[in-house]
C-alpha cells in the first residue's frame, strides 16, 4: 500500500499555476493599473453566514501541507491592513453591512475572492429570503473559487494566480499608484 | 423525577423512537414551575411549528419533547423557569411570530435586514420589527464600558458579535449576540422530501456535518418506519467518529495556535489532513458532506477507502502519546482559565478540562472507528423510504454534545422540522465561564468551547 496519496504537497499544492486565470486576471489588472504590491498579499477574511466548511480548508491553509505563507499570502486581523478581502458564505442579509464596512477600511488597491459556492452565488441557499445570494450581490468580485467546499490546494491555487497576475502587471510597467 | 411524569401525563403523539407529548396551557405551565425548582431534567432545546411550540428535555440516555398549542399567538414562557429557554423564545417569536408569555420580548435572529417579519407563519408580516444595532443593558457603574467584538472579529473568523462589560482589563459580562448567519434553512426545508432536504442539513454546521446528516436520516427512517441497511449503519457509526476525532483535532490545533505554540499547531494539523484526504479517498469528500443520506448512504465506501482510513487511523493512534506529551504546556497555559460549575459533557470544569477531554475523545473515538471498519457487513448501503407522514425524533453523538434533530411528515414531505444544534447549549457556558476573567482570555475561552454560530443561526 503506497502512501502516496498521503505525502505531503500530493494535494497539487505546489502545482503549476493555472495560465488562462493569471492571463485574464493580469489584462483586469493592467486595466487598473493597479501595481504597488510587491510579491505579498495579505488576506482579511469575512465571514458573510457560512456553514463554516470553507473556513475549515481556509485553517488548513496555514497548516504545513500547504503553508500559504510561503508563497507570501498571510491573514490579517484588521482590513485596514488587507490587500484582499476573501469572502465565505451566501452572504446574509444580516452580514450586508459587515461585510461592506470591511471592505471601506480596506485601503486600495484592494481585490475582492469569493470563496466556495454560496460566495460565487448563494449556493444551495439561493433564493432564501434570508440571503441575498453570494458576494456579488454586494460587492465587485475579482475572482471566484467555486466548490463546496474548495479544497486548500484549489483556493491557494487561486490567490497564487491573483498573486502571479499582479507580478505580471508590475513587468507590464503599470504606473505605480501611491502607498 | 416529578417533571418527566407530568409530562407523560400529557396526549402521547406518534413520534419515534423517543416519545413527544402534547400538554394544556396550564400543565405547561405546572411543568415550568417543576422546571424551576431543580437543573434536572436538563433542557436541550426549544422550537416551534405554526400549532405548537415544542421543548426538548433530556430522560435519561434520550430525550421526550413537551409540546403545548400556541393560542392567540402566545404560550407561557419557560424562561423564568430555565433562563437558557429565554434565546430560543426570541428564535420562536422571530421565526413563528409566537409570543412566550413573561419571556424576552427583544429579538435574535431578526436584524430587521429580512423582506418580511415572521418568515414561517402562515402569515408572514411586514418587515421592521427589529432594531440594529442590538440594545445591551447600560453599563452600570463608573469605569465600567463595554467593549464590541465582530461579527468581523478574529483571523478565521465566526460572524458573532460580543459585548464585553469591562471594568479595567477584567471582564464583568459577556453577552453574545448571535443571528447573523441566519440562512433560512427551515423554510427552504418545508415541503421538501428528507432526501432532498438533506443537503441543507449537511450544510447546516459542517465541523457536525455527518453528526447532523445522521441525526436527520434516522428521524426520517423513524418517522417513516423504515430501516437502513446493516452495512449502512456501521459505515455511518466509522464517519461520526471519524468526524469527531478531525473535529476534536481541529479544536486542539485552534487552541494551540491561539496560545503560539507553532509547532504543536502544525503536527496536529497534520494528522487532522492526512484524516480528511483519507476520508476523500474512501467517501469522495474530505469533510464526508452528503454521504449520509435518509435511507442509508449515498454511496458504499470506495474499495480501498476503509484501509486508508484505518492507515491514517493508526498513524494518529501510535503518535497519541508523544502528542499527548507535547499538549501538557498547553493544558498548563489553560490551567484555571473560564472554569464553570456544570459538568456537561466536553464542556465541564476550565479550559484545561475541556482540552483534556478532546484528547480523550480522539483516543475514543479511533477505537470505535477502528471497531466500525473491522469487516462491515456486507450488503446494500441504502433502502428505498415509503412515501408516507409520520413523525420522528432521533440524535447522534458529535464532538459538540448529543445533535437532535426532529420532523413530521405529511406525505412523504416536510411539514415541520428543526435541528437542534449544541451550540444552543454551549454559548450561554462560553458566556458565563468569560465572566470575572482578563479580556485577553476571551479567545481561548471561547476556543475551549468550540462555538459556532451557523448551527445555532439555522
Ligand atoms: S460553499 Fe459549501 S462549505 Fe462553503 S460555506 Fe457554503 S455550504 Fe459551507
Amino acid at each position: 500500500m503506497s502512501w502516496g496519496w498521503l505525502r505531503p504537497g500530493a494535494g497539487g499544492a505546489a502545482g503549476p499555476v493555472d495560465a488562462a486565470t493569471t492571463a485574464s486576471l493580469a489584462a483586469r489588472l493592467d486595466a487598473a493599473a493597479q501595481t504597488r504590491l510587491g510579491r505579498s498579499l495579505a488576506i482579511r477574511h469575512v465571514n458573510t453566514g457560512s456553514c463554516n466548511g470553507c473556513e475549515l480548508e481556509l485553517r488548513a491553509l496555514r497548516g504545513v501541507f500547504y503553508d500559504l505563507e510561503r508563497y507570501g499570502l498571510r491573514f490579517v486581523e484588521s482590513p485596514r491592513h488587507a490587500d484582499v478581502l476573501l469572502v465565505t458564505g451566501p452572504l446574509t442579509g444580516n452580514l450586508r453591512e459587515a461585510l461592506e464596512a470591511a471592505f471601506d477600511a480596506a485601503p486600495e488597491p484592494k481585490w475582492v475572492v469569493a470563496v466556495g459556492d454560496c460566495a460565487v452565488d448563494g449556493g444551495v441557499f439561493k433564493g432564501s429570503y434570508a440571503v441575498l445570494g453570494g458576494t456579488g450581490a454586494s460587492l465587485p468580485v475579482d475572482l471566484t473559487i467555486s466548490g463546496c467546499p474548495p479544497n486548500p490546494a484549489r483556493i491557494l491555487a487561486g490567490l497564487r494566480a491573483l498573486l502571479e497576475a499582479n507580478v505580471v502587471a508590475r513587468r507590464r510597467g503599470g504606473r505605480a499608484t501611491g502607498g | 423525577m416529578i417533571t418527566l411524569d407530568l409530562i407523560r401525563r400529557g396526549t402521547a403523539e406518534a413520534c419515534r423512537p423517543w416519545p413527544r407529548f402534547s400538554l394544556t396551557p396550564e400543565a405547561w405551565s405546572a411543568m415550568a414551575a417543576a422546571l424551576a425548582q431543580s437543573p434536572e431534567p436538563g433542557l436541550l432545546g426549544l422550537w416551534a411549528d405554526t400549532q405548537q411550540v415544542h421543548a426538548l428535555l433530556r430522560d435519561g440516555a434520550g430525550a421526550l419533547i413537551a409540546s403545548v398549542g400556541v393560542e392567540g399567538g402566545r404560550y407561557p414562557a419557560l424562561s423564568p423557569a430555565r433562563p437558557a429557554a429565554s434565546r430560543p423564545e426570541r428564535m420562536i417569536r422571530d421565526l413563528w411570530g409566537h409570543a412566550a408569555t413573561g419571556g424576552d420580548e427583544r429579538a435574535w435572529l431578526d436584524h430587521g435586514r429580512w423582506p418580511m417579519a415572521h418568515p414561517l407563519s402562515p402569515r408572514p408580516g411586514l418587515p421592521g420589527g427589529a432594531v440594529e444595532p442590538p440594545q445591551f443593558p447600560a453599563a452600570e457603574e463608573p469605569g465600567v464600558t463595554q467593549v464590541p467584538l465582530g461579527p468581523v472579529h478574529g483571523l478565521i473568523h465566526e460572524p458573532a458579535h460580543l459585548r464585553l462589560v469591562t471594568l479595567g482589563d477584567t471582564v464583568l459580562r459577556a453577552e453574545a449576540r448571535l443571528g447573523y448567519a441566519h440562512r433560512g434553512i427551515l423554510a427552504l426545508m418545508r415541503g421538501k422530501s428528507p432526501r432532498a432536504a438533506a443537503r441543507f442539513i449537511a450544510r447546516l454546521a459542517a465541523e457536525t456535518t455527518v453528526a447532523h446528516s445522521l441525526a436527520f436520516a434516522r428521524a426520517a427512517e423513524a418517522a417513516l418506519d423504515a430501516q437502513a441497511p446493516p452495512r449502512a449503519a456501521a459505515l455511518r457509526a466509522a464517519m461520526l467518529a471519524q468526524e469527531r476525532v478531525a473535529g476534536c483535532l481541529d479544536d486542539l490545533a485552534r487552541l494551540a495556535d491561539a496560545a503560539g505554540m507553532a509547532p504543536l499547531h502544525a503536527a496536529l494539523g497534520e494528522h487532522r489532513e492526512m484524516l480528511l484526504r483519507a476520508a476523500e479517498r474512501a467517501f469522495g469528500h474530505r469533510l464526508m458532506m452528503d454521504v449520509v443520506v435518509p435511507g442509508g448512504l449515498a454511496a458504499d465506501i470506495a474499495p480501498d477507502g476503509a484501509a486508508a482510513l484505518c492507515q491514517a487511523g493508526e498513524a494518529l493512534a501510535s503518535a497519541l502519546p508523544s502528542l499527548r506529551r507535547r499538549l501538557d504546556p498547553l493544558l498548563g497555559r489553560l490551567d484555571g482559565l473560564g472554569a464553570i460549575a456544570t459538568a456537561t459533557w466536553m464542556a465541564g470544569g476550565d479550559a484545561a478540562a475541556r482540552c483534556a477531554a478532546r484528547v480523550a475523545e480522539i483516543g475514543r473515538s479511533l477505537d470505535r472507528l477502528r471497531a466500525a471498519l473491522d469487516s462491515p457487513p456486507d450488503g446494500p448501503v441504502s433502502t428505498a423510504l415509503p412515501t408516507a407522514s409520520g413523525e420522528g425524533l432521533d440524535g447522534a453523538d458529535s464532538q459538540r454534545g448529543t445533535v437532535w434533530h426532529w420532523l413530521r411528515l405529511d406525505h412523504g414531505q416536510i411539514a415541520a422540522c428543526f435541528p437542534c444544534d449544541p451550540g444552543w447549549l454551549l454559548w450561554p457556558l462560553a458566556e458565563t465561564a468569560m465572566a470575572d476573567q482578563s479580556m485577553e482570555e476571551e479567545q481561548m475561552i471561547r476556543l475551549s468551547f468550540g462555538v459556532a454560530c451557523a448551527g445555532v443561526d439555522v
